[in-house]
C-alpha cells in the first residue's frame, strides 16, 4: 500500500503539470477591460491540485497517511480477479454497443454476469437479460422519445420490427 | 387575509378534478423518472411539456409542478437503493442514505427522505405564500459577487465532508472545478482545456458523467473487492407496523436535519442560478456542522439523509418564485417551465401576481395538494424500492451497471461519454483505495459552471480587486464564514499539535 500511495500521488501530479500546461494555452492572468482570461481559473484549481499532491507526498514521508504505513500489497488475487472480470466486462458492454446496439449489448452483459459471474440457472438468465433489453426499449424508445444507438446494420431487422410494435 | 383568500381559490382549483388527476399522474411519473439514474426533473418536464398543450395553462403548469415535486422526492430512492444519485440534486442524499440501506435500513432511509421532503416543500410552500413578493426583491439584490461568496460558502462544507485528509480532499474539489471547465470557455467562446485533444471535450464534461462514473461503477467495484462478492445489504422487513416504526425514528432522529435543510433550500432555492443541489449540499454540511455527534454522518445518519432532502424539495419551490414574480429561472427545471409560461401566453414578472392571479394561486394551492400527493405515492411505494434490495447482489450488481450506462447515454447521448464513465470508474476504484474523498468532486463539477462565471464577473466589476468579495454588504460576510470554515480543521489540527506538545 505504501509504494501504491506514492506511485498514484506521482501519477496524479504528473497530471496535474499537465492541466496546468493545458490551461496556459488561454490567457491566465487578468485582461483590461474582459476581467480574467480563460485559463485563469483552471490554472490555479490545477495548481491547487498540484500543492495537494505535494502535500500528500509530504504526509507520505512522514507516515502520517494510514496506506503510508502499511506493509499491505495493494490488492490481493481475488482484487485483480474482480477488476478484471468485472471492470473488464463492463469495458467490454461498452465496447460492444457500437456493434450489437445498446440492447444487445445489455442482455450480452447481463447473460455473462449472471450465468459465468452470479451462476444462476439459465432460465433466470435468460428471463432477466432478454426481459430487461426489451423494457428498457419501450421505456426509452416509445415513452421516453430516446433514441439508443443501434449498432452495426445486421441489428436493423430486429430495431424495424420493435419500433412496428411502438408506431 | 386576503393572502388567505386566494390561497383558498388556490387549493380549490387544484382540487377541481383534472388537476387532482394530473397531480396524481404528475407526482407518479416523477417519482419514476426522478428514481432513473440519469434522469431528473428537467427531463420529465421537458419531454412532457407538448403533452400540456391539450390542457389549459392551470392544469398545464400544475402538472408540471408535479412532476418537478415528484422528480425531487424520487432522487433519493436511486441514491439510497442503487447508491447512485438520480440527479444532482441527490447527491448529499447518497452520503448516509447508502450507508442506511447497507445496515438494512434502506425503509428507514426512504420514509426519512419522503418525510423531510414533504416537510421542506410545506414549508417552503408557507414561506412562499407569505413573503413572496419581498423575498423576490431581496433575491435581485444578489449579484456575481455574492452567489460567489455563496459557493466559496458551499466549498468550505466540502471541507467538512472529505473527512481528516485535508490535502486529498482539496485535490478532489479542484479536480471536480477543473473537469467542469473542460469544454468552452463561457466568456470568451474560444475552446479551452480539450483534454489530448480529443474532440468529444469539447462538449465538457457533465456531472453526471462522473457522478455515474464514480458512485455507478467505481463504487460498485470498490463493494464488490471489498466484500468478497458476498454483499449483504439487508434483510428488510416491510411491515405497516415497521413503516410506522421507522417514521417515528425520522421524526426523532432526523428532524434537526429536516429544519435546517427547510430554510437554507428555501432560500438558496429563490436565488437566481443557485437551485436545489447547492441547497441540498449546504444544508448537508451545516447539519453536520451543527450536529452534536458529527461522526455519524456519512456512516447512516437519518438527519444526513433529511436535511439534504429537505432542501432540495424547499428549493425547488423556492426555485419558483424568482421564476414567477421576476421571470428569472432559478433552476433548469423552471427554465423549462417558464418556457412553458411563455408558450401558453403568459407573461412572467412582476405584474403576473395582479394579472393572473387565479394562474399564481392555483399553481400555490397546487404546491400543497402536490405535497401530500407525492408522501402518500412515494410511501406507497418504498416496499417496492426496498424489495430490489433483497435481490442477490449478484442480481442487483449487474442491473446497477446496465442502469448506469444506459442512464449515462440518456442523460448525454455520446458513446464518449460512456468511455469517460468507464474512466471515471475504474480511476474512483483506485482512489477510493487510497482514502481520497470522491464526493467533493462531484458537487465541485455541479457547482463549478455557476462559480466560474461569478467568480471572473464579479473580479470584471471590481477591476480585478478581490476586497469585492468582503466589503460588500451581503458577500462579505458570507466569505468570512467561509473563510472560517476553511481554516477551521488547519485551526483545530495545530490545537491538537499544541496540547500533545503540552502534554
Amino acid at each position: 500500500m505504501r509504494q501504491g500511495e506514492i506511485s498514484l500521488v506521482g501519477l496524479l501530479a504528473l497530471f496535474s503539470l499537465y492541466l496546468i500546461w493545458k490551461s496556459t494555452e488561454l490567457p491566465i492572468g487578468y485582461i483590461r477591460g474582459q476581467g480574467p482570461g480563460g485559463g485563469f481559473w483552471p490554472f490555479w484549481l490545477a495548481l491547487g491540485m498540484l500543492l495537494s499532491c505535494l502535500a500528500s507526498a509530504w504526509k507520505w514521508w512522514r507516515t502520517q497517511s494510514p496506506a503510508s504505513r502499511s506493509d499491505e500489497p495493494f490488492m490481493d488475487a481475488f482484487g485483480w480477479r474482480t477488476l478484471l472480470y468485472v471492470g473488464g466486462s463492463v469495458i467490454a458492454f461498452v465496447g460492444l454497443i457500437s456493434i450489437v446496439s445498446m440492447y444487445g449489448a445489455v442482455a450480452v452483459f447481463l447473460l455473462y454476469y449472471l450465468r459465468f459471474l452470479g451462476r444462476h440457472s439459465w432460465f433466470l438468465t435468460l428471463a432477466i437479460s432478454l426481459s430487461l433489453p426489451i423494457g428498457l426499449f419501450f421505456f426509452f424508445e416509445a415513452v421516453m422519445l430516446i433514441s439508443m444507438p443501434q449498432g452495426m446494420s445486421f441489428t436493423q431487422p430486429a430495431f424495424d420490427l420493435m419500433y412496428d410494435i411502438i408506431y | 387575509m386576503e393572502v388567505m383568500s386566494f390561497l383558498a381559490d388556490g387549493i380549490l382549483l387544484a382540487l377541481e378534478p383534472i388537476n387532482l388527476a394530473l397531480i396524481i399522474a404528475g407526482v407518479t411519473v416523477g417519482l419514476f423518472i426522478g428514481a432513473m439514474p440519469g434522469l431528473g426533473s428537467v427531463n420529465g418536464v421537458a419531454i412532457l411539456l407538448p403533452i400540456t398543450f391539450l390542457v389549459p395553462p392551470n392544469s398545464a403548469i400544475i402538472f408540471l409542478a408535479a412532476i418537478y415535486y415528484g422528480a425531487m422526492y424520487g432522487g433519493a430512492i436511486s441514491s439510497v437503493t442503487l447508491g447512485i444519485p438520480g440527479a444532482s440534486t441527490a447527491v448529499a442524499t447518497t452520503f448516509d442514505g447508502r450507508p442506511l440501506a447497507l445496515q438494512g435500513r434502506a425503509s428507514l432511509a426512504l420514509v426519512t427522505a419522503a418525510l423531510a421532503s414533504f416537510v421542506g416543500g410545506t414549508v417552503a410552500t408557507v414561506l412562499f405564500t407569505l413573503f413572496a413578493p419581498v423575498l423576490a426583491s431581496t433575491a435581485l439584490s444578489f449579484g456575481p459577487p455574492e452567489i460567489f461568496a455563496l459557493m466559496l460558502l458551499a466549498f468550505a462544507t466540502f471541507v467538512g465532508l472529505g473527512g481528516d485528509d485535508i490535502p486529498k480532499t482539496v485535490f478532489s474539489i479542484c479536480l471536480g472545478l477543473v473537469l467542469a471547465a473542460v469544454g468552452f470557455d463561457t466568456i470568451s467562446g474560444e475552446p479551452r482545456m480539450v483534454l489530448f485533444e480529443i474532440d468529444g471535450f469539447m462538449r465538457g464534461i457533465g456531472f453526471i458523467v462522473l457522478a455515474i462514473g464514480v458512485y455507478g461503477i467505481g463504487e460498485m467495484l470498490w463493494t464488490i473487492e471489498q466484500t468478497r462478492g458476498e454483499v449483504t445489504t439487508t434483510n428488510p422487513k416491510m411491515t405497516a407496523k415497521g413503516m410506522m416504526s421507522d417514521a417515528k425514528e425520522a421524526a426523532q432522529r432526523g428532524w434537526k436535519g429536516t429544519a435546517i435543510g427547510s430554510l437554507i433550500g428555501f432560500f438558496v432555492g429563490i436565488l437566481p442560478a443557485a437551485g436545489a443541489t447547492p441547497g441540498s449540499l449546504m444544508s448537508y454540511g451545516v447539519a453536520k456542522m451543527l450536529s452534536k455527534t458529527p461522526e455519524e454522518y456519512g456512516k447512516g445518519s437519518p438527519d444526513g439523509v433529511a436535511a439534504p432532502e429537505s432542501a432540495n424539495n424547499s428549493a425547488s419551490t423556492g426555485s419558483m418564485l424568482p421564476m414567477l414574480t421576476l421571470g428569472i429561472p432559478g433552476s433548469p427545471t423552471t427554465a423549462i417551465l417558464l418556457g412553458g409560461m411563455v408558450i401558453w401566453g403568459l407573461t412572467p414578472g412582476p405584474r403576473l401576481f395582479i394579472d393572473e392571479s387565479e394562474f399564481v394561486w392555483g399553481l400555490i394551492g397546487s404546491f400543497y395538494i402536490s405535497n401530500i400527493a407525492a408522501l402518500v405515492i412515494n410511501l406507497a411505494f418504498i416496499p417496492l424500492f426496498v424489495w430490489m434490495l433483497r435481490m442477490p447482489f449478484t442480481i442487483l450488481a449487474p442491473l446497477i451497471f446496465v442502469l448506469s450506462i444506459v442512464g449515462g447515454f440518456a442523460a448525454s447521448r455520446s458513446i464518449h461519454d460512456l468511455w469517460l464513465i468507464v474512466i471515471f470508474g475504474l480511476s474512483a476504484f483506485f482512489l477510493r483505495k487510497f482514502d481520497y474523498p470522491l464526493a467533493p468532486a462531484v458537487l465541485a463539477i455541479v457547482l463549478g459552471p455557476i462559480a466560474e462565471p461569478t467568480l471572473r464577473q464579479s473580479l470584471l466589476l471590481s477591476s480585478g480587486d478581490p476586497m469585492i468579495f468582503f466589503t460588500r454588504p451581503i458577500a462579505g460576510p458570507i466569505t468570512i464564514i467561509a473563510i472560517i470554515l476553511i481554516l477551521l480543521p488547519a485551526v483545530k489540527l495545530l490545537r491538537r499539535k499544541l496540547a500533545l506538545a503540552k502534554n
